[in-house]
């Protein structure tokens, strides 16, 4: 139990304009453009339903998955409830081991440790396994202006790598590139690749095979991230399945891995439970091909230079927050990007985030925060979901996403202070307090039909109310309010003649007189229940 | 200046006291300790495989050597290597080069072999998987990885029944590597391609009666 003297510090998100955990622009407009691609859409639906359809079937086959849910829910937050200890043990164990454990506060500072450690071997060039934290903390960009060149050794890392694009999915980061463009990509940019290669994906995958074989076998540093890292024993664990993981964690001489501090797990027993919820939950296999566990360095076998960054880079300021904490249980294992009807559409460019999707757009707010003065597009995440909630039953970890897009939306709201939103909703609400105020109210708005096409929409509203119809329709008031029509000759007929019928009871009552009716039995009429409501 | 590590440590410990939650039980209601009799084992074991495209032999331990040079010769493999600590009688009915492993040699020496032997420590029937863990008959992790064809022999008492069951079978330190099926990848358009990176094909020699 430690003493805290005074207040504790609130500790700091991700320094803002570093690494890519922010977009260039917000949501909105961002997503506005990805919708244009055809193309995106159609590659991105083809895969997310395929990938849903998959997840249920490994799913389902557990009669336990739930109490695996539950497990590994709450493995997770003892783990981050016991952070300190728990980071301590890791350390203590990997350095038993002959492992070397660095300490990163921001993804700055990570970058600066793993350039220096690779310049210490002399070697100008990485292979790299597919990470996370890496890719959020820009480290080949990093690497790339310190004259270090970073190979991306899974294919579609190196897909995207090849194409200077950005990854737009966790688990299939080139899901919005098909294979004529993929084609394309590597005859204009691997070196000696054979000009009649064709778009068939073994063929494809052939050619990354043997242009990277070459890497594997010179490198002599590799730079993976974790998916999981084990207090009890100091054991780092790498899920994969093209054994592009295996080659980097195996047949260098210097292996340095960047893990978040919030993969830490407390025993190796809980691996018994994150090697189920995590293949099944991602590509819904019942295993990945090859998962790859080490413990420090074992003399003969594998990289005998072992180095650990520990990075905090904002993951402390999600945790200090009581309900946002929750994300930081994430295992990155995309199934909630699968099942979002938002991401299936906008894709994960939109999201201008490393972390695309439902979690992404709770995880990139919690790390980097969402500035309240400027454009900040990082503020426009926790409004990119229709709250529907398949990311949360998707979840293997049961992480709450809409709860926690609905705080982050109360946070953003409070940041901002007075906005024209905020005003109309003051304005509405003094309205309805005074009826005869909001009967005006009302006959003001029946004038928004004028605003409306012909299909009784209105695709634009005036100020302050534009922003709510820049990604929406709306539909257009009806004509006459229930108070006018309540009040007219045409309310009260059809009123009496609904009453009228209600009160013959069910006997007389023909199904073709049921449409549009009330009905009621006899006897069922509870005293002071007015029928039509009285005011 | 105060270092990274106590800048960091702090900075949790000052979140947990921002943000304090009540401590966790952790409810291990999944299935652990889970048996099933050998037939059974041997059924799902060998249909998870399959189900990964790997190739399955089940024979009786004193068909061992028969098994696997049948299955060297059948895919063309006249040079393999072997860790150090193999059996040799599993090798007494195969006729290739045998170039047993030292930690000396360097990985494009191994990409040279046509194939490699190794035993496991361990499997799980449930997910096909086979758990590899450095000890003497598997060696040093890039021999099991470099060569493109990959048989492992495994004996059915090593194979659990689920997950948990195999995860206790294994021992923290060692490096251990999971393999379920060959190297395969999904990344060009869903379609799942197998042997990209690591050894296309497996093959699995189960010990019925060990």
């Amino acid at each position: 139990m430690s003493t805290f003297l005074g207040m504790p510090a609130r500790p700091p998100r991700s320094p803002y304009g570093t690494g890519n955990l922010r977009g260039d622009e917000p949501f909105p407009r961002a997503a506005h453009q990805e919708l244009g691609n055809a193309q995106l859409r159609r590659n991105l639906g083809r895969a997310t339903t395929t990938i849903r359809a998959k997840r249920l079937n490994a799913t389902g086959e557990l009669p336990d998955w739930e109490a695996l849910r539950e497990a590994g829910s709450a493995i997770k937050t003892d783990a981050l409830n016991r952070l300190p200890e728990l980071l301590e043990q890791l350390e203590r164990k990997v350095t038993e081991h002959g492992g070397t454990v660095h300490w990163a506060r921001d993804g700055a500072e990570a970058n600066e440790i793993v350039t220096r450690l690779v310049r210490a071997t002399g070697s100008g060039e990485v292979i790299k396994v597919k990470s996370m934290a890496t890719q959020e903390i820009g480290l080949n960009e990093h690497l790339e202006a310190a004259g270090i060149t970073p190979y991306e050794t899974d294919l579609a890392e190196l897909i995207v790598q090849l194409a200077h694009d950005r990854p737009s999915h966790i688990l299939v980061p080139a899901i919005h590139r098909n294979r004529d463009e993929i084609r394309q990509i590597f005859l204009d940019r691997i070196p000696g690749v054979d000009p009649e290669l064709d778009n068939v994906p073994a063929h494809l995958a052939a050619a990354a095979r043997a242009y990277l074989r070459e890497k594997f076998m010179t490198a002599k540093v590799a730079v993976s991230g974790a998916n999981f890292g084990v207090a009890e024993t100091g054991t780092l664990a790498v899920v994969e399945s093209e054994g592009n993981g295996r080659m980097c964690l195996t047949l260098p001489e210097t292996l340095i891995t960047v893990m978040g501090i919030e993969k830490v797990l407390p025993r190796y027993r809980d691996l018994e439970v994150f090697l189920q919820l995590l293949p099944r939950s991602s590509t819904g296999e019942r295993m990945n091909p090859y998962t790859s566990l080490w413990t420090g360095v074992t003399p003969g076998d594998g990289p005998q230079d072992f180095h650990l960054v520990l990075l905090d880079n904002g993951r402390t300021a999600a945790l200090a927050d009581t309900v946002g904490r929750a994300a930081l249980n994430c295992i990155r294992c995309s199934a909630c990007l699968n099942v979002c009807p938002v991401y299936e559409r906008t894709g994960g460019h939109a999201y201008g985030s490393t972390y695309p999707g439902p979690i992404g757009a709770v995880l990139t707010p919690q790390l980097a925060g969402m500035d309240a003065a400027a454009d900040d597009p990082n503020s426009s995440l926790p409004y990119a979901s229709s709250l529907c909630g398949a990311c949360f039953d998707a979840c293997p970890v049961k992480i709450d996403i809409p709860s926690l897009l609905v705080e982050l939306r109360h946070q953003h709201t409070e940041q901002t202070g007075t906005t024209a939103e905020k005003l109309a909703m003051k304005a509405a609400a003094a309205v309805m307090k005074r009826p005869t105020l909001y009967a005006g109210a009302q006959k003001a708005a029946g004038l928004g039909r004028a605003l409306a096409g012909r299909d009784g929409t209105i695709s634009r509203l005036p100020p302050p109310f534009g922003g709510w119809s820049d990604s929406r329709d709306t539909a257009a008031p009806p004509r006459q309010t229930f108070r006018a029509w309540y009040a007219s000759a045409e309310g009260r007929a059809t009123l009496r003649a609904a009453a009228d019928e209600h009160d013959r009871g069910p006997d007389e009552h023909t199904p073709d007189q049921g449409e549009g009716g009330m009905r009621r039995r006899d006897g069922e009429h509870a005293p002071g229940q007015g029928e039509g409501g009285t005011e | 200046m105060t270092s990274a590590r106590d800048t960091v440590l702090g900075r949790v410990r000052d979140a947990l006291a921002l943000a304090p939650t009540p401590a966790t039980a952790v409810p291990r209601g999944y299935r652990t300790g889970r048996t099933l009799p050998d037939g059974e084992r041997l059924a799902l074991f060998t249909d998870r495989l399959v189900d990964y495209k790997a190739e399955v032999h089940p024979c009786t331990a004193d068909r061992t050597a028969q098994v696997v040079a049948g299955v060297l010769r059948d895919h063309g493999a006249r040079r393999i290597g072997v860790p150090a600590g193999l059996d040799p009688r599993w090798l007494d009915a195969y006729d290739g080069e045998v170039r047993p492993d030292t930690a000396d040699i360097p990985a494009r020496q191994l990409d040279a072999l046509d194939a490699v032997v190794t035993a496991s420590a361990a499997g799980c029937a449930e997910t096909g998987t086979i758990f590899l863990d450095g000890s003497s008959g598997q060696g040093r992790r890039a021999l099991s990885l470099v060569p493109d064809l990959h048989l492992c022999v495994v004996d059915l008492s090593a194979v659990a029944a689920g997950v948990p069951e195999a995860v206790a079978r294994l021992v923290p330190e060692r490096p251990t590597t999971l393999i379920s099926g060959p190297s395969a990848t999904s990344d060009i358009e869903l379609e799942r391609v197998e042997g990209v990176h690591g050894p296309r094909r497996l093959v699995v020699v189960i010990r019925t009666d060990r």
